[in-house]
């Protein structure tokens, strides 16, 4: 077993948010029970000792409420002007995120981390701002009330009776890097708040009288206490995992939260989060829709949504099921997703029908093995916000029209069967003319649903009764046995209802799933074979604003980054390029139904490849619901995610050509050069062989033609010298030329140039002076003796004959020098520069053979080896030619071994 | 001369290169076979049974170091392959896979003749290396007593220094790629150690050579190999 082991997967999270951490700004969260304990004070008397050390730090936004100690605090603390906006004809000062992430301090404060920003700012919520502060490297010392933390806000609300609006979600307070808790005790607070040192603002003035009862207080205090223990414990097991990392995070066991219709959703989704939060477990929430809540109206339909919008705020992954058999569907979703916990809302009620169940036992039932968390259905403390939009009421007024067209329908289906009845009466018994109307009620059940059908078998029973039961145009029966008749038409009637409404909300349903895959399997289709961005962009345009019935538009970056509207997005929208770009660099969504900019008519979602974010898609979203209803929105992400794949594809396309092509002339390049150096050697070689050959023939030649022979092969082998030299050149300045260093003794590559240069320096005596603790140095040999070669060659070209030519290698300055000296006449005053040129040769009218070429061969070579050529006239006159080689580190000799004579005995050589 | 011509054959896709060393190698007694392809190359070379092969290793045809191998199958008869400058790898190759010696294009019909003559001295030699004693310069090994003097005077050797000049004197006259001085003497795990073997080559040369700097018998083949060189 190596459960002890530390994963990978984990210590690569780990280090990767480790990472993260570090260029992030570092949070710091004054936390108390309630106003009045004094956080703004703590914060600023910390500011103020940091201040004094020396940080750089700006007031982003304080509140002092007039008290005198705490503006005390301010003195000599740089303030960030606020932003003064104008809210329907009200000033309001706002923090100004843009001046503080302008400004950049070290270190900045800002009050209040609960703030609602006024309409019209970036993010609708202050701690938002303070994130995007993080996010930019900037430290943040903020302050927060418990009652504003999200998972304990309906507590609050229960203990204290005040619903409190503005939330921070429970992630950024444990996200927070360090929170300090600012505690006053109940009693003292009481009499801070005697002496009027506790601000009230005026609103609250009447709530806050029943806010600050002595219970309340210590209510709230216990509360701050412990949610801050919470902190320290999970610190305290952090630290440990940082210490001996054992696996911590219990992905087997999830927990899974039950939605139900009623009220009161918002409650259990709370309640789930905090218990997944201590239990440390990823969470889901599910809603299950069956076709009689699909019935629902509109806005209790959305308020459904918006609490699974919740769910998600707070952490959870939420999905929608539809089917008839709740019970059975989250027993089922619970087992695939590996739930160990359901929890679900108790009903205050009793079931309805005797036999009927409830949820919690049918599951229990059904899954013996899961964890049942029941709970109580929290006071419903939210007033409900009618927020039913035109549109949906359209939909309804519709719907109802539709329905009231179906009833009349089954009226008159019902006249007919009566009149037709009527007609066949005289040839047909009683007990077949009752089948006539069971067919109508059959048929009325499978047209028109459930209600319709009720109605027909009501009415069919009635006309059976009154117009052809005995005795005939009235309602009593005289035989018994029609009751029999009338039940079971009435039964019939009602099953046959109920089954045709199921399948057809069923086939509802699936239709509208396999409409969803097809899309996506079309649109991905439709991807697949496109080669262009502009193609991609003009496609998944058209697609997406199809599929969602909305209006869309896809904007891509240019070469620097900066999103601008290409000739694919549809004009029709108008595309704020700012939130666009801000979408693009964060890679978050913003824009409507996001926490960034709600206050925009557009969904801005960032269209994430694996590689980077490739763009940003722009909707416009034809139906708020679409934003809300996870399936849709997952629908939505899908295609963003096609979309953003077949942009990188097409991107990777893009890339492979350029390269192909790249290396495809890199190719031509090289076999031009090589066949070239073939083409040109092979005539040479053949020249040269061909000169020398004649020699040889049968017929001794005369002196004279010997020595014709002779200048031919001379010759042959000065223009092989200019040809390798002009390949050389070529294959240098092409950047084709490889380097392939290794560590040598220099004297190898001294005699070994020496002994290609014999010809050249036949008649000047040479003089090698090598230091003998000359270390290895790593170079390519066959480069380096090319240079050597060539510098030794010019040496006996350009001085007269028998003069010495000199050869010194040493050690200098940390590196290897290395001096070719001659006795000649050296070389002229501004020409030392010159002659490193290419086709420059010391005097212009020399009759000495050989393009200038060898000498900028040798400065290429010596660069590419991170060396230094140069010349110089040497103390007593004549050339001198210099370059240096780095010496780098030589890898380790292997240990001395003993002579062998002296070991001879031992016979082990 | 009892003894029947010596048979060559060429294998070079120039004709002009061909016919210049027709030529020569006639002038010098030879019998000369050639060829403009590895195929037919082969072909000549197994129904003429060559004492020398010359090789030219851009062939229209594939690559000369192919025509090695296949030879090298059923024959040891040496082999001399004409390369051109920049084209290490392929000459490290050749003599890897079999090959002799190698001239660099262009070369003088001298060079090349030398080349052929100290090659077949060399086969020769071998065949009749009844002598325990190896010389050159005035440098002299005895290898049963594993004594080696430097004009008259002990030199002491470190048992690598020994088993390197051996391994040289066994091949003297032909090129050792450094791949192949390392596996003999420091074993295959070494062969990627070339400044191993440079640096105790440069040993050997201060206390064999009379200037280390210009040696006259243990040359060095840049970026090749080593050579020694008798006379």
């Amino acid at each position: 077993m190596n459960s002890d082991r530390p994963d990978p997967d984990q210590l690569l999270a780990e280090f990767n948010a480790k990472i993260a951490r570090e260029r992030r700004g570092r949070l710091k969260i004054f936390f108390g029970a309630s106003a009045g304990v004094g956080k703004t004070f703590a914060m600023l008397a910390s500011a103020q000792a940091l201040r004094r050390s020396g940080t750089d730090i700006v007031v982003g936004l304080v509140e002092t409420h007039g008290r005198a100690e705490t503006e005390a605090q301010l003195v000599d603390l740089e303030l960030l002007a606020p932003l003064a906006l104008d809210v329907q004809g009200v000033a309001v000062k706002e923090f100004d995120l843009d001046g503080a992430l302008e400004r950049k301090p070290a270190l900045i404060l800002v009050d209040e981390l609960a703030h609602n920003n006024a309409p019209g700012s970036r993010h609708p919520k202050r701690w938002q701002d303070i994130e995007e502060l993080l996010a930019a490297g900037v430290d943040v010392h903020t302050t927060l009330n418990v009652q504003h933390i999200e998972s304990l806000n309906d507590v609050v609300g229960q203990i204290t009776g005040i619903n409190v609006w503005e939330t921070v979600p429970d992630r950024i307070f444990d996200g927070a890097d360090e929170v300090v808790l600012v505690d006053v005790s109940a009693d003292e607070l009481l009499v801070r708040l005697k002496a009027g040192k506790v601000y009230l603002p005026e609103h609250v003035e009447r709530a806050s009288r029943n806010f600050f009862r002595k219970g309340n207080l210590m209510a709230l205090r216990e509360l701050a206490l412990r949610r801050t223990a919470d902190r320290v414990e999970d610190e305290v097991q952090a630290y440990r995992s940082d210490k001996s990392i054992q696996r911590i995070w219990k992905t087997e066991a999830s927990l899974l939260c039950c939605i139900g219709p009623r009220p009161g959703g918002d409650h259990i989704v709370r309640s789930s989060s905090r218990l997944a939060t201590q239990l440390g477990i990823e969470w889901s929430a599910v809603y299950v829709e069956t076709p009689a809540l699909q019935r629902l109206p509109a806005p209790e339909r959305e308020r459904i949504l918006r609490t699974l919008k919740l769910a998600q705020e707070l952490g959870a992954r939420t999905t929608i099921l539809a089917g008839s058999d709740p019970a059975a569907l989250v027993v089922e979703f619970a087992r695939t997703h590996n739930c160990s916990k359901v929890v679900i809302g108790r009903t205050a009620l009793r079931p309805f029908w005797p036999w009927s169940r409830r949820l919690g036992q049918r599951m229990a039932e059904l899954a013996p093995d899961v964890d049942l968390i029941q709970i109580g259905r929290g006071e419903a403390l939210a007033p409900e916000r009618a927020a039913a939009d035109t549109g949906a009421a359209e939909t309804d007024d519709a719907r109802r029209r539709d329905k009231l067209l179906r009833y009349v329908w089954t009226g008159v289906a019902c006249l007919f069967t009566t009149l037709v009845a009527t007609i066949l009466l005289p040839y047909f018994d009683l007990a077949n003319i009752v089948m006539l109307f069971l067919l109508t009620v059959v048929l009325v059940a499978i047209s028109f649903g459930r209600g319709p059908a009720a109605l027909a078998a009501i009415i069919n029973v009635a006309a059976f009764d009154f117009f052809f039961v005995p005795p005939r145009f009235s309602f009593a029966v005289s035989d018994v046995q029609y009751l029999l008749t009338f039940a079971i038409m009435l039964a019939v009637g009602l099953i046959v209802g109920q089954m045709t409404a199921w399948l057809r909300y069923q086939a509802r349903v699936a239709s509208h799933r396999e409409e969803r895959s097809r899309a996506v399997y079309e649109f991905a289709r439709d991807l697949s074979s496109l080669l262009q961005t502009e193609q991609v962009v003009e496609t998944a345009t058209s697609s997406i604003a199809g599929t969602f019935h909305s209006k869309v538009a896809i904007i891509v970056p240019d070469a620097q980054e900066r999103l601008t509207p290409g000739p694919g997005s549809s004009p029709s929208v108008t595309v704020d390029l700012g939130a666009a770009q801000w979408a693009y660099d964060k890679g978050q969504p913003a824009g409507t139904g996001t926490d960034t900019l709600a206050g925009s008519e557009l969904l801005y979602l960032p269209l994430r490849a694996p590689m980077r974010t490739r763009g940003v898609l722009a909707i416009k979203p034809a139906n708020r619901r679409l934003l809300l209803v996870p399936e849709q929105k997952r629908h939505l992400d899908t295609f963003a995610a096609l979309t953003a794949i077949a942009l990188e594809r097409v991107h990777y396309v893009e890339v492979a050509q350029q390269a192909l092509l790249t290396m495809e002339s890199e190719r031509l390049r090289n076999s031009l050069l090589s066949a070239l150096s073939h083409d040109l050697r092979t005539p040479l070689t053949a020249l040269l062989g061909l000169a020398e050959s004649l020699a040889f023939t049968s017929s001794p030649m005369s002196a004279a033609q010997q020595e014709t022979a002779q200048a031919i092969a001379d010759e042959a082998r000065r223009m092989h010298a200019m040809v390798e030299n002009l390949l050389d050149m070529a294959r240098i300045q092409s950047g084709e030329v490889k380097l392939r260093r290794q560590w040598h003794p220099f004297v190898e590559v001294v005699g070994s140039a020496l002994k290609a240069a014999q010809a050249a320096l036949m008649r000047h005596p040479v003089e090698v002076t090598i230091a003998p603790d000359l270390p290895l140095v790593e170079f390519d040999a066959m480069l380096i003796e090319r240079v050597l070669y060539n510098l030794l060659e010019n040496a006996g070209k350009y001085t007269p004959a028998d003069t010495q030519v000199k050869i010194a290698a040493s050690v200098s300055e940390g590196k290897l020098l290395v001096a070719v000296s001659d006795r000649g006449p050296g070389i002229p005053k501004s020409q030392e520069e010159i002659i490193f040129e290419k086709f420059t040769r010391g005097s212009r009218e020399s009759s000495t053979p050989g393009v200038g070429l060898g000498l900028a061969i040798s400065r290429a070579i010596v660069e590419a080896h991170d060396g230094k050529i140069w010349a110089e006239t040497s103390p007593g006159g004549g050339a001198r030619f210099c370059f240096t080689l780095p010496l780098g580190i030589p890898p380790a000799p292997l240990p001395e071994d003993a002579p062998l004579l002296e070991r001879a005995g031992q016979g082990n050589a | 001369m009892t003894d029947p011509a010596p048979i060559a054959v060429l294998v070079e896709d120039e004709v002009q290169i061909r016919r210049f060393l027709r030529t020569a190698l006639e002038t010098e007694g030879w019998l000369v076979f050639d060829a403009g392809t590895i195929k037919d190359g082969l072909i000549e070379a197994g129904t003429r049974k060559p004492d020398l092969v010359i090789l030219d290793l851009g062939l229209p045809d594939g690559d000369g170091v192919d025509f090695i191998r296949d030879f090298r199958a059923w024959s040891s008869r040496p082999i001399i392959v004409l390369s051109a400058r920049t084209s290490e790898g392929d000459k490290i190759a050749a003599l890897d896979a079999g090959a002799d010696d190698y001239l660099t294009k262009p070369f003088g019909v001298g060079e090349l003749l030398a080349r052929v003559r100290a090659t077949l001295r060399r086969k020769r030699g071998a065949a009749d290396a009844s002598s325990p004693v190896f010389r050159f310069g005035d440098v002299e090994a005895d290898l049963t007593t594993r004594k080696v003097t430097k004009g008259g005077k002990t030199v002491h050797l470190t048992p690598i220094e020994y088993r390197l000049l051996t391994i040289m004197a066994a091949n003297a006259g032909r090129v050792l790629t450094h791949r192949h001085m390392l596996r003999e003497v420091w074993g295959p795990a070494y062969v990627e150690h070339g400044h191993y073997l440079r640096v105790h080559m440069v040993h050997l040369r201060q206390k064999l050579e009379d200037d280390p700097a210009q040696p006259k018998h243990l040359l060095t083949e840049t970026a090749v190999g080593y050579r020694l060189v008798v006379e």
